[in-house]
């Protein structure tokens, strides 16, 4: 047995001739005609779901359609963070076992995702925010997450970056700290995903868009792809962004509002900010990555609209709230922004399970919080494909609740205004 | 590192070379510890460059040495630290006197950088090698991240400066055209665009106008180029409507034609109505083993430092080149008095013209067909010191190597590459051009104009012609007409500028593709070959133009290899998306001074005089108590108790108001909220419970009628927007004949409470009968107070006889003034929001979103009271009526706690059953008038009947246990207020 310091992954890559490529994603071939389960969009739910439908449910005969490339939507665009500190208990069963996930993740894809925790800080400016801290944290603490209301002497400990000052617009009165809060490399997420399934049999073709969803007497059959039609006993669809547009196809409604979301990064610098650091009323999020560079997010935009351009309205907004809460980052530099587009719920929560075509599912409802919960959507995804039930951990998001007014409010641990 | 003071350096060339330098202004200042002096006018790297200082930075991953490559900031070898500032590009900043700037990213010093041990283990180290270790056990990356953590980035963040060092601040321009790019295809655009009648902002990134102009050589003389910008730039500043930005940067498109402008410590954000972009082309290196050592250049960067900075690249140059640029670059140098030791043309058979003749004229030798194959180093790859120079036999393929050349300087000029990032920001397609080998535009967007060498168009005569096109285009786009039509030009000299392939693999490797991130060819390939094998995916992978130049050098390479290993057409591929910004924008230029708007009450200079606390509320600021934050429950006692004994007054103005006015004024509140308002008396006031269409608990107030079709509607504070965006929403449908204003800022208010009260009001106001019957509770009356026309309104929140006095906003200080001097015999004193909260919970009055969350609905909330059955429809109430049917899942009650010793729960404890969370505290004090905890909470709603017990959850895990007990919990009778 080695001891868990050596890297034995790499003695292959220095002690060969030549490079030992190991083809993560077999190179494209024809689509088949049929299938037992097609998922539409090739982002890291997706692949996920496909990965624990090929390795844990014996269903490998399995097809990704990917208009773009491989995990190039949302799973690109996020900023990497995984927490469980939600505000109900269906929310914080489930993200926590996500987490759990995450943790193992590593290990269990054989695949290195840079999993990181840094712990979490939820900044509160009002009265209102340390209400809700305390109540997450106290929802938390009851379910076993590790959550707790800090004053700001204990921030002044943890992260002493902050300012703290009260001569700012925002003074900070407390945070919720959620010390399993983690980053991780996103791409690796889903490319891990990707190789084992794959490696499981299951297809995987890119630049391949569903046109339609073929629907017989309220029983999905198949889709219609750029690439001709294929069959399949069951569909799931997992295309945060543009989540309502797919379910069109397939003849049903979704309580969908899409609206961009823009990040943006620093130029790279040696790490001096460990923590990740959220201030809902500032609406910032940073954390710095494994390249140095902060990862930076604010609010959504102020307006629903299917596209990813960037605005200047938000880095602008953004850098001075940033500016507020670090104020040594004056000279420091945005070397790229971007944009995601999040399917808000009125609920903020997600949107997952049957529909009413039957044999055909549905992940939806991402909003700003699909990331973290990649692992378990392909759990609990590949377990309701394969039984025809829904998981557990996913009943209360089913589409009914909308009618039975049974929503999972969790406007209040979302990290972004809205 | 050798430092001399004499004439500037001494590689400095004299006069006239050196366009941008002022010989007369020496300049001193440190790198590395080290003294250097320049001229004013000089970058960093010129500086250093013209005292033979080459090694400017250490490389991210293998910590090699770095020197000059673009010098017009392009590239990431020139990253310095300046201060505190990490990542400034040292061939774009001005020297400045006592400069102490250092290198970046190494172990120990620059000059004997330990981290570049990391190089002998490369082969450990393939692409991506991160993914593919560290993970062996589940413990080994909590080892390993540290260590790979530390390794990252480049410059520093100096934790202890403060942002307000510097000043940033922003400014708005406008105008009709906007011309970026000052080189020849700018000034010819902006010219036009001026003659056709516009109005015209220049921005350019030097200092001075003229772009390549200034410095690359148009024809065997040598002086086309100066001559040519010399005219235009003169024209340019004798044209009234052109405005000239240079030193300034526009780092981004953005819907609109809004672009972000940054010059000096100033952000401007231009609006135009059309924007010609003329950003020019990147010059692209050759892929060759060991091309990243100092010494190895562009041929631009060479002419740069020749014209721009009169400094001497180095002191016998080798040319690799396939256009008739390196030619050029030759007799620069030979002018310069470098030694050329050999020209090497990529083409086995370039074109002859007058300039390649000139060359051979002049003796230089002349190697068609071949490449560098290898470049040599000395002192531990510090700088070059020769070339080993091989025949192409294929693509990439080359043969034996036939000769070597001492040297200590090689020119890279095989192509260029569309600066093209702007017009990737305003979603330019591009599509690759057989025929140039470059990509170029092919489809741009509405009042957006592409010109010059951005545009495919090298030859100057055609890129002056292009740019006037551009130039009259975007004017007539703008509205201009004046002078005849033009039309773009038809030969663009575009074809022998850029070669298809100049990417040679060595056996040895380290070819560098991309330099920010330390990618030879074998990492694309391998990457590749690992199934990553588009574009993009081989970005993400590969982290090949993931560095801060973003991929300006690398990305045409890496679709180039994508495309040759993976048999996909060159015509079918497209470099990544570019994302703004085009250079990284400073966060203290972004925040600017930092506006975040603030809302005052017109007394709240008042509250500061009296000691307040401060509090926000949404964007306004609140008193939340009067007096020492030490005493802070002192003095909330002693406010409540003031109030409840006699009389006190708070500033209320941040409520929300809104006048709804009209014959159907009455209908809208029954539609808009869940009581009935129709029969509503004039001169009376009711309850408002605002509810969304899933029943929802949104907002509350109360309705005052003044008048048969006005009522007066206050809302919350940070509601108050939301209502109104809902009326107006909701009346866009129902079209009833109303108006709705939202007059919250246009009245400050405040409210006298307390048994004294009416004593107090008296005093001061004289034209409404006060008395119990006159003016009785939940009345309302319009009349004046201290002279000041008001609104009064006798209301309930706190449980005391009180009048709600809403004025005009800018007589709210007056009132404030008037009624504390009134006051003054009865004691009366200011009581904030923290009294009022106590108050109001003691009468039992919930607080929309602290009392209620975003699922509540009228019943949870109990009251049941305030939704009239009577009445066809409210927005939300069938919604609420299916709930209610359905069950309620939990239920607010009022409590106190069943052991009294037991400590007061805070805000949002949980309320438990068994283990199951059924609800929560939501509001909790102990009573300064009751002597008593008292407080709300949702319970399950089989526990929610008077004298039923629950568990709540407290502090450190405790359960202790809340008794529910009606509601008001003080003066239950309500007879203080009704007084």
């Amino acid at each position: 047995m080695l001891p868990a310091f050596v890297p034995s992954g790499l003695f292959r890559y220095g002690f060969s001739k030549k490079y030992p490529a190991r083809r993560h994603f077999p190179a494209p071939k024809d689509l088949k005609s049929t299938y037992d389960v097609v998922i539409i969009g090739g982002g890291g739910h997706a692949l996920a779901c496909a990965y624990y439908l090929s390795r844990y449910h014996g269903i490998t005969n399995v097809c990704v359609l990917e208009k773009g490339y491989l995990a190039g939507g949302n799973t690109a665009r996020n900023t990497a963070i995984v927490r469980s500190n939600y505000l109900t208990p269906e929310g914080v069963a489930f993200y926590d076992k996500s987490v759990q996930l995450y943790q193992e993740l590593s290990q269990e894809t054989d695949y290195n995702i840079l999993y990181s925790e840094r712990g979490h800080f939820t900044l509160a400016h009002t009265d209102a925010a340390m209400r809700t801290s305390r109540w997450r944290a106290e929802v938390n603490k009851q379910l076993g997450v590790n959550s707790e209301l800090i004053y700001p002497e204990d921030i002044a400990k943890l992260c002493p970056s902050l300012n703290l000052s009260d001569k700012v617009r925002y003074p900070i009165l407390g945070a919720l700290y959620h010390p399993p809060g983690s980053i991780a490399r996103h791409d690796a997420v889903a490319w891990g995903y990707a190789r084992g399934a794959a490696e499981a049999g299951v297809e995987i073709h890119q630049q391949t868009a569903v046109t339609g969803v073929i629907v017989e007497n309220g029983v999905v059959k198949g889709v219609q792809t750029t690439r001709g039609t294929v069959y399949a006993n069951k569909v799931m669809q997992a295309t945060a962004g543009s989540s309502s547009l797919v379910a069109k196809m397939a003849g049903f409604r979704l309580p969908i509002r899409t609206i961009p979301l823009q990040a943006c990064v620093s130029v790279p610098v040696k790490p001096f900010l460990d923590q990740i650091i959220v201030s809902g009323s500032l609406h910032v999020y940073v954390s710095q990555s494994s390249r140095g560079e902060l990862v930076m997010g604010g609010s959504t935009d102020p307006y629903s609209l299917y596209s990813t351009r960037s605005t200047l309205d938000f880095k602008e907004g953004l850098l001075g709230h940033m500016l507020e809460l670090l104020p040594m980052l004056g000279e420091l530099k945005v070397l790229r922004q971007w944009a995601g587009m999040a399917d808000m719920t009125p609920d903020f929560s997600p949107i997952m399970g049957k529909t009413p075509v039957e044999n055909y599912y549905i992940d939806s409802g991402w909003g700003t919080w699909g990331f973290k919960a990649t692992p378990v959507c392909g759990l609990t995804m590949a377990h309701t494909i394969a039984t025809g039930e829904p998981h557990d951990l996913i009943k209360p998001f089913n589409l009914e609740r909308f009618v039975n007014f049974a929503q999972v409010g969790e406007k209040g641990a979302a990290s972004v205004g809205h | 590192m050798t430092a001399s003071n004499q004439m500037g350096g001494i590689n400095r060339l004299p006069a006239p070379r050196g366009l941008l330098i002022d010989r007369s202004k020496q300049i001193t200042f440190t790198f590395e510890g080290h003294s250097f002096t320049g001229y004013a006018g000089d970058t960093v790297a010129s500086a250093l460059a013209a005292n033979d200082a080459w090694m400017i930075s250490r490389s991210f991953k293998y910590h090699r040495p770095r020197g000059v490559l673009t010098m017009i900031g392009q590239d990431a070898n020139t990253l310095v630290q300046i201060g505190d500032e990490p990542n400034c590009l040292a061939d774009k900043r001005a020297i400045e006197p006592d400069m102490a700037i250092e290198g970046q990213n190494y172990i120990g010093t620059l000059e004997a950088d330990r981290g570049r041990m990391v190089e002998l283990v490369k082969k450990f180290l393939p692409v991506g090698f991160y993914y593919k270790t560290f993970h062996e056990k589940r413990d080994s990356w909590r080892f390993w991240e540290p260590i790979v953590r530390a390794m990252a980035g480049l410059g520093k963040i100096d934790l202890k400066a403060d942002f307000h060092h510097s000043y940033y601040d922003k400014k708005y321009l406008f105008a009709d055209v906007a011309v970026i790019g000052g080189g020849p295809a700018g000034l010819a655009a902006a010219l036009q665009a001026a003659e056709t009648g516009a109005e015209v902002i220049l921005v350019e990134e030097s200092p001075q106008l003229g772009g390549s102009l200034n410095y690359a050589r148009f024809d065997e003389t040598g002086d086309g180029g100066s001559r040519t910008s010399g005219e235009l730039a003169s024209r340019v500043r004798l044209q009234p409507n052109i405005t000239v930005m240079t030193n300034a940067i526009c780092s981004g498109w953005f819907a609109d034609n809004w672009l972000p402008v940054i010059q000096g410590n100033r952000f401007h954000k231009l609006r135009v109505k059309a924007v010609v972009l003329a950003t020019g082309s990147i010059e692209q290196p050759a892929v060759f083993r060991n091309n990243d050592l100092p010494g190895i250049m562009m041929g631009s960067a060479a002419q740069r430092l020749i014209h721009l900075y009169g400094v001497r690249p180095g002191k016998r140059a080798v040319i690799l080149t396939a256009n008739r640029d390196g030619y050029g670059q030759a007799l620069d140098l030979l002018e310069a008095g470098i030694e050329v030791a050999a020209v090497i043309d990529l083409r086995p058979t370039p074109p002859q013209d007058t300039m390649t003749k000139a060359v051979q004229r002049a003796g230089i030798e002349i190697r068609t067909g071949h490449a560098i194959a290898e470049a040599m180093h000395i002192g531990q790859k510090k700088h070059v010191s020769g070339v080993s120079v091989a025949p192409i036999i294929g693509e990439g393929e080359l043969g034996k190597a036939v000769a070597e050349y001492a040297c200590d300087t090689v020119l890279m000029s095989v192509g260029y590459s569309p600066a093209g990032q702007l017009l990737h920001h305003a979603g330019t397609k591009f599509g690759y051009d057989t025929r140039s080998h470059m990509f170029k535009p092919e489809a741009v967007p509405a009042h957006v104009f592409a010109a010059g060498s951005v545009n495919n168009t090298f030859d100057l005569s055609a890129v002056l012609a292009d740019g006037r096109y551009a130039g009259w285009a975007a004017a007539k786009d703008a509205g201009f007409e004046r002078g005849s039509e033009l039309a773009p030009p038809v030969e663009r000299g575009a074809e022998e500028q850029t070669h298809p392939w100049p990417i040679f693999p060595h056996a040895k490797g380290m070819e560098f593709v991309d330099f920010d991130e330390d990618l030879k060819i074998e990492d694309l390939i391998n990457g590749i070959h690992d199934g990553y094998d588009s574009v993009e995916l081989l970005k993400r992978y590969s982290t090949v133009g993931m560095g801060p130049s973003q991929g300006k050098h690398s990305a045409v390479a890496a679709v180039r290899i994508v495309s040759r290993e993976t048999g996909m057409d060159l015509r079918n591929m497209s470099v990544t998306t570019q994302r703004p910004p085009y250079t990284p924008e400073k966060f203290g230029h972004l925040a600017g001074r930092i506006f975040d708007p603030e809302r005052r009450t017109a007394m709240h200079h008042r509250h500061l005089e009296l000691g307040a606390q401060m509090m926000p509320a949404g964007l306004w600021w609140r008193p939340g108590y009067y007096g020492a934050k030490a005493d802070r429950d002192q003095i909330i006692r002693d406010e409540v108790n003031n109030v409840r004994n006699n009389v006190g007054l708070i500033d209320v103005s941040t409520l929300g108001g809104l006048d709804v006015r009209g014959p159907d004024a009455a209908e809208f509140l029954n539609r808009m909220y869940t009581f009935t308002y129709t029969k509503l008396q004039v001169g009376r006031s009711r309850y408002l419970l605002m509810t969304d269409q899933t029943g929802v608990i949104t907002d509350d107030g109360v309705a005052c009628r003044f008048h048969d079709e006005h009522f007066y509607v206050t809302a919350t504070t940070s509601g108050v927007d939301g209502v109104y965006r809902q009326m107006l929403q909701w009346n866009a449908q129902w079209r009833l004949d109303v108006d709705v204003a939202n007059v919250t800022a246009a009245y400050a208010g405040v409210n006298i409470a307390g048994p004294k009260s009416r004593e107090v009001l008296a005093r001061v106001c004289h034209d409404i009968d006060l008395s119990p019957e006159g003016f009785p509770y939940l009345g309302v009356r319009m009349g004046t107070v201290a002279g000041i026309p008001a609104r009064l309104m006798r209301v309930g929140f706190v449980g005391e006889l009180g009048y709600e006095i809403h004025v005009p906003a800018s007589y709210g200080e007056a009132l404030w003034d008037a009624l504390m001097a009134a006051g003054g015999l009865n004691g009366i004193r200011p009581f904030g929001v923290e009294a009022q909260r106590v108050l109001r919970l003691e009468k039992g009055h919930i607080i929309v979103s602290q009392d209620t969350d975003g699922l509540t609905n009228a019943y949870e909330a109990d009251m049941p009271w305030a939704v009239a059955k009577s009445k066809p429809f409210h927005v939300g109430g069938r919604s609420a009526e299916i709930q209610l049917k359905n069950g309620l899942t939990r239920k607010l009650v009022g409590f106190t706690l069943k052991n009294a010793d037991d400590p007061c729960p805070e805000e949002c404890h949980l309320v438990l059953k068994g283990s199951a969370i059924v609800g929560r505290v939501t509001s909790a004090v102990h009573s300064p008038s009751l002597k008593k905890v008292v407080g709300l909470a949702y319970v399950h709603p089989d526990d929610a009947q008077p004298g039923s017990t629950f568990d709540i959850k407290v502090h450190g895990g405790r359960i202790i246990q809340g008794t529910v007990v009606p509601i008001p919990f003080f003066d239950p009778e309500n007879k203080r207020q009704e007084m």
